[in-house]
């Protein structure tokens, strides 16, 4: 009799090990899995997984080779949607591990009074979001609303006319790029873009700026920027593809406007619902 | 500007072109205006220029091996800067840089080596050791002096001279493109750009030429030739008074067109650049030295109080040369395109770029000269023949 208990309690321990080691050993591996770091390499670029883990976002894409001149993409932006929560900043922050104080994307502030006075600001290029009112106005506020500004994926694109080592340039799909491995770092890109969008990347030393997240547009993916508006303030699609939301806002009766319009630099990145005071 | 209504863009927070690119232009325009120095005696053949006509050319030289100094510390990736010549972005008003200073380098060098080569063959006759080695380099082993090698000498001097003048134009001129060609910055998109860089370029050049003359004239005790003191003065008047006006007429059309483009132009020089605009370039270091032109130039002064005068002149006038490519460059640089607020600059010491940066690499051509000295005599006096 004692024999048997002192044998089902040993089994029992046995039991109660393994449960504990596996217990241990679960959270072990599991912890190790919210470590690890998962970038969008390792979903994406391992070909021993499929693609389409994650939902093609731009239609027309995956699964055929990627060519040139098939697509015309837009980006469209649009003010009245945009509610300032600063995500876009965010998850553009995150993409491209991007130092404070440099912005490849921001978003912009707009007050304006009863005198038609403009105050505009852009704490932190927006990245944490417009949470409280502004504390340093004492004037009474007859309108406010938030203007997201990113690369403008020029036509004519002055970056890439004054590049003296050709590291800037228009890829064929219109796209405005950077090669980083022939930058000089010179700055001339960045003091002939209108709209500002350029810095001198501090760990680099070379140019860089916003691509509409090439590397995934590629895959089929939205920007990260546009996928994680939740306003869908920011649209961005294939003006070839007919049924894509740009192409019909674009072929539509709605108001579009281009910043900085008689630069002559005709930008591919449109405002919908755009305000006089925006520069 | 109200701190509330202004607003730069966060990008336009940091001035990527810093003071390393306020010394660029304002070398190479020593280097152009000073080849015109030599220029104007060597092809115009303005003889009271003759004393300084050799030394002009080394002064130019020894600005020259420094004027891309400024730019390998300012560029992000110095190692790459070999890019600018092997790819070059034909489009790029930045990429002919490497080929025209070449080009210019070479051009000035054969220039100084030819009008040297009579004196670097007696000199070579008289010295021994290594300075006999450099001499035999610097004469390519040639000591032909016979007057049909002589003639054939002057023949080449005058043809790199008068090429020599376009080459230092475009030289310049085009390095006032690089500003000129940026559309985004209203203060820099002027066709008039060009043209003034390269007329502020001939004003330092002489102003500096005269003031390094005579300082070097007063460390060795010896007189400076007041007739030659005096042409450069009355040529630095012309091209001052006209580099001015087209500083001038550039400020004024801004301000008369009035655009709302032009507006942050005004904006800066009577905001953020007031005191380096206004006061410094415009009225201390421009209204001052042409009203001392005109005292010199027009009213007969002592040769004892030219002699004083002018230098202090010619210093008055490298300082507005100065101001002038800091207002421009620098300046550019503090409206935001944002076009609703301006930035504020605070140079650094210590930094790649800072003051002290600055400070030796605008002591560097002056002890380049020095060494210059050492293997070529700058004055004709010094000399045991008088050559051309």
């Amino acid at each position: 009799m004692d024999g048997e208990k002192i044998k089902s309690d040993t089994k029992l321990d046995k039991e109660r090990r393994t449960f504990i080691k596996n217990v241990l050993s679960g959270s072990i591996a599991g912890s190790l899995l919210l470590v690890l770091p998962m970038g969008a390499d390792l979903v994406l670029g391992d070909s021993s997984r499929p693609e389409s883990d994650i939902p093609e976002q731009i239609p027309g894409i995956r699964g055929r080779e990627w060519d040139m001149k098939a697509h015309r993409f837009a980006f469209i932006v649009d003010i009245t949607r945009c509610i300032g929560c600063g995500s876009c900043c965010v998850a553009d922050k995150r993409e491209y591990q991007i130092p404070d104080g440099f912005y490849r994307t921001w978003v912009e502030r707009y007050l304006k009074d009863y005198e038609d006075n403009v105050y505009v600001d852009s704490p932190d290029g927006g990245v944490n979001g417009y949470q409280t009112p502004r504390d340093d106005l004492d004037v009474k506020i007859r309108d406010t609303f938030f203007v997201p500004k990113l690369c403008n994926m020029c036509e004519y694109p002055s970056c890439v006319q004054v590049c003296p080592v050709g590291a800037t340039f228009r890829s064929p799909d219109g796209f405005v790029l950077i090669d980083s491995k022939r930058c000089v770092g010179c700055a001339y890109c960045i003091q002939a873009c209108p709209y500002s969008v350029r810095f001198l990347h501090p760990v680099t030393r070379t140019a860089e700026k916003c691509t509409w997240c090439y590397h995934r547009v590629r895959k089929g993916l939205l920007p990260a920027c546009v996928h994680v508006c939740p306003t869908h303030a920011r649209k961005f699609g294939d003006l070839n593809d007919e049924e894509s939301e740009v192409a019909k806002i674009l072929s539509g009766p709605g108001v579009l406007t281009v910043l900085k319009k008689d630069m002559g630099n005709h930008p591919s990145l449109y405002y919908k619902g755009l305000r006089r005071e925006v520069v | 500007m109200n701190p509330l209504i202004n607003y730069a863009f966060p990008n336009d927070l940091h001035v990527h072109w810093s003071m390393m690119i306020v010394l660029y232009p304002y070398i190479t325009g020593i280097v152009a205006g000073a080849f015109i120095v030599s220029s104007l005696y060597h092809v115009f053949d303005v003889k009271a220029l003759k004393p300084i006509s050799r030394f002009s050319l080394l002064f130019a030289l020894a600005f020259l091996t420094c004027a891309t100094l400024p730019l390998l510390m300012h560029l992000g990736r110095p190692e790459r800067n070999m890019n600018i010549m092997l790819t070059p972005n034909p489009s790029s008003a930045m990429a002919g840089f490497g080929y025209i200073y070449n080009l210019y380098g070479i051009l000035l060098t054969l220039e100084i080596l030819f009008i040297y080569r009579p004196t670097l063959v007696e000199l070579r006759r008289k010295s021994k050791g290594m300075m006999e080695k450099v001499y035999m380099l610097l004469t390519f082993n040639s000591d032909n002096l016979s007057e049909r090698a002589i003639a054939l000498d002057n023949k080449i001097i005058s043809f790199l001279a008068a090429i020599g003048i376009p080459m230092a134009c475009v030289l310049h001129g085009y390095v006032g493109f690089i500003f000129g060609g940026v559309k985004a910055n209203p203060i820099w998109a002027s066709p008039l750009m060009p043209v003034i860089f390269l007329l502020s370029a001939c004003v330092s050049g002489i102003a500096g030429i005269i003031l390094v003359y005579a300082v070097i004239k007063k460390i060795k005790g010896e007189q400076v030739d007041i007739d030659c003191m005096r042409t450069c003065v009355n040529y630095l008047a012309g091209f001052f008074i006209i580099d001015f006006v087209f500083e001038m007429l550039e400020v004024f059309s801004h301000s008369y067109l009035n655009n709302w483009y032009h507006h942050s132009v005004d904006g800066l020089l009577w905001g953020p650049l007031y005191n380096s605009f206004w006061v410094a370039q415009v009225g201390i270091f421009s209204v001052i030295p042409l009203l001392i032109l005109g005292w010199l130039c027009l009213t007969k002064v002592k040769d004892s109080v030219y002699r004083v005068a002018a230098p202090i002149l010619g210093l008055m006038l490298l300082l507005q040369v100065l101001f002038m490519r800091w207002n421009v460059v620098i300046g550019g640089q503090l409206m935001s395109k944002s076009h609703r607020g301006y930035v504020t600059f605070h140079p650094e010491w210590f930094d790649k770029e800072g003051i002290i940066s600055v400070l030796v690499i605008m002591a560097l051509p002056l002890i380049v000269l020095f060494i210059l000295s050492k293997i070529f005599p700058f004055w004709m006096d010094e000399e045991t023949e008088a050559v051309r």
